[in-house]
């Protein structure tokens, strides 16, 4: 595909595939060319000799960032990714192994000291649990947090807000309450791919089935003539019933003139 | 907090102590809302364990409530004093996604910005950094040219700081043309007169020398090892810049030099800062001189909206507008990771997409997170006050680090 877009542009990625393929084939689940990336997807229990191999005999020198993914629907639901960077060959690859929250992923602080904190984040994020991490504490949220917000079925809005109390001279925590209800606009189109039902839809299944299809073939069947015409001008009984309830003085609503 | 009780290394003899403090969440240098529990010996420090994350907002989990478009905004906020840059990465990671094509004059335009960022987040670096080792005028005198830049983006898109000009397949909309004159100008007449009085009270200053100069060296390989990026990775003497080795939009026409280090302590990450200032101004004459003329959006109507005046005549522009402001664009399934180079670092997003209007997942990479979990490495064995000093070169800002 012709790249048209103006995103960074490192070295091609012909021939990264087979020859890094090749080295990790062990441990190698599958291996993915989309978008300009490359990336392999492995065995989690194999994921630090993978990197260390990537690291030492391909000159991947750093890791810049490990990136957790919730994919509910998945059996193993959470997605680990690695994103290394050469600076020699200037090139970078993703590296990917599935989790859930039973099964750690070994660590890899010991072929990159920065790993220790990346590692602290998809952990208090998705719960994912890093087996030799020394130091598995919570990074990012609340002293005492509980829960894993950046899962897919933990709400927006959280389950706890703080406040300062001014009886208890402290913050305190309690449950969140919101002033309006949680607005979350959804503009994807019906026919364009969302994959559930409008309110209504459930209509369309098990309709009736017809057997005197209804027509309009014939003048008489079009519900036009005489008999309508003369009826167009009476007053249906619910416009009568509206009419009795308005306030004294009010226009009439379906006199010709507009007014008394 | 912690007792033990052994020999200290500053005062002989005597036994003292240990024991823990805390610098921060409130305290002026830390730069923002960072904790950092020292362990100090004496003055000299043995261990920081940082506790960051006191400005998480969540911002990752509320983009994958947002269309892309109403994403980008965020971006501003997260290093508020360099948006530009920051929303760079988003619109070439989306731009990825769908291999759009943008216009020169717009690739141009970003350049520029995103220089002119650069510029505005220095000063304020370099000012803060100054300051934080107690010097306090220079802060002053380059504030007010960071007052300047953050005029021209107000000129430029009606905001100040949080601008939200880079849009996915352009920029928002076209700049005056007197607006490009000015800044040449002020590059000509005002900036560096201004930037040099300012940098000749401190470069060659002794005191400014002796808070600087040997304060926490990082070998190459642990540069590299840590994940540095950006000035931290340059002052180590790895010429190591995005812009050159990876070149996005028109960095690849640019005429520009690569800053390093020699000795990779403080003093050299600041003065790497100096000296990409004077690179930034280059690359902004050289978009001055080349920018052509041109639309400033992608031409395709199903990612940038029609101009005003062709929804008045257009029905099917009309429909564009409406479709892409409250549906938005649907971005082709697949994963991007695109890294820029921020005034801090390599900052990346990982912008995972499932075909749908809304991203399913944003993972962005802060150039803080490297730099600051490398703190304990690098203050171990410095004095208390050495901490801001190194604190400042880092160069961290935590709507960023914290997101």
């Amino acid at each position: 595909m012709a790249v048209h877009h103006s995103a960074p542009k490192y070295a091609s990625n012909e021939g990264v595939i087979d020859a890094i393929s090749e080295s990790i084939s062990v441990w190698l689940i599958e291996a993915h060319e989309a978008h300009g990336e490359v990336s392999f997807r492995v065995k989690r229990d194999d994921i630090a000799r993978v990197l260390q191999t990537l690291r030492d005999d391909h000159a991947y020198q750093q890791l810049m960032e490990i990136a957790g993914v919730d994919y509910p629907d998945r059996a193993e639901r959470f997605e680990v990714v690695y994103m290394l960077q050469s600076l020699t060959k200037n090139h970078r690859v993703m590296v990917k192994c599935s989790a859930d929250e039973n099964t750690p992923v070994p660590t890899v602080t010991t072929l990159w000291p920065n790993a220790g904190w990346l590692e602290r984040e998809v952990f208090d994020m998705f719960g994912v649990t890093f087996a030799g991490n020394p130091d598995l504490r919570r990074i990012l949220t609340d002293y005492g947090f509980e829960g894993h917000p950046f899962r897919k079925d933990f709400p927006l809005t959280g389950y706890t807000e703080l406040r300062y109390s001014e009886e208890e001279k402290r913050v305190v925590y309690e449950p969140v309450e919101l002033a309006q209800e949680m607005r979350d606009f959804d503009f994807l189109s019906p026919w364009e791919g969302a994959d559930y039902e409008l309110p209504g839809d459930e209509k369309s299944r098990g309709a009736p089935t017809v057997n005197d299809v209804k027509t309009t073939e014939k003048p008489s069947q079009t519900g036009a003539g005489a008999a309508a015409n003369t009826n167009a001008g009476k007053r249906t009984s619910a416009a009568q019933k509206a009419s009795s309830n308005e306030a004294p003085g009010a226009p009439d609503p379906t006199s010709k003139e507009g007014g008394k | 907090m912690t007792m033990q009780r052994e020999e200290s290394l500053t005062t002989t003899g005597e036994v003292i102590s240990n024991y823990t403090i805390n610098f921060g969440p409130q305290h002026p240098a830390a730069h923002g809302v960072l904790r950092m529990v020292m362990e100090l010996d004496g003055e000299v420090i043995e261990r920081i364990d940082p506790h960051i994350g006191l400005l998480h907002r969540g911002t990752e989990k509320l983009i994958e409530h947002k269309t892309y478009l109403q994403a980008l905004p965020y971006f501003d906020r997260l290093d508020y004093c360099s948006p530009l840059a920051m929303e760079h990465s988003y619109v070439l990671a989306i731009e990825k996604l769908l291999n759009l094509e943008v216009p020169i004059r717009a690739q141009y335009l970003r350049v520029l910005f995103a220089e002119l960022t650069r510029i505005c987040n220095h000063m304020l670096n370099m000012g803060a950094h100054i300051l934080d080792v107690g010097a306090f005028t220079p802060n002053l005198w380059i504030m007010d040219l960071r007052e300047d830049c953050l005029n021209f983006f107000e000129r430029a898109s009606g905001a100040r700081m949080h601008s939200a000009y880079f849009r996915p397949g352009g920029v928002h909309q076209d700049v005056p043309e007197k607006l490009l004159v000015d800044i040449g100008d002020w590059l000509d007449n005002r900036f560096f007169q201004l930037f040099e009085d300012a940098m000749s009270l401190v470069i060659d200053n002794r005191i400014f020398k002796q808070r600087n100069v040997d304060i926490a060296v990082v070998s190459r390989d642990d540069a590299v090892a840590w994940g540095f990026s950006g000035p931290m990775i340059r002052a180590a003497g790895i010429p190591w810049d995005l812009r050159k080795s990876q070149p996005y939009d028109v960095y690849d026409r640019m005429e520009f030099d690569i800053p390093v280090g020699t000795n990779s302590d403080c003093y050299d990450r600041f003065m790497v800062r100096v000296k990409e200032v004077y690179e930034s101004a280059k690359i902004i004459r050289q978009c001055l001189r080349d920018m052509p003329q041109g639309p400033i959006a992608s031409t395709d109507g199903k990612v940038s909206p029609p101009k005003r005046a062709e929804m008045k005549q257009s029905m099917e522009s009309l429909i564009h507008h409406f479709k892409l402001y409250t549906e938005g664009f649907h971005v082709p399934a697949g994963e991007v990771y695109v890294a820029t180079e921020s005034p801090k670092g390599e900052f990346g997003v990982y912008l995972v997409s499932d075909g749908t209007n809304k991203p399913y997942r944003c993972k962005i990479r802060p150039t803080a997170f490297s730099h600051l979990q490398a703190m304990d490495f690098m203050c171990k064995g410095h004095m208390l006050p050495d901490a801001t000093a190194i604190l400042g070169a880092i160069d961290v800002v935590f709507g960023e680090c914290d997101r």
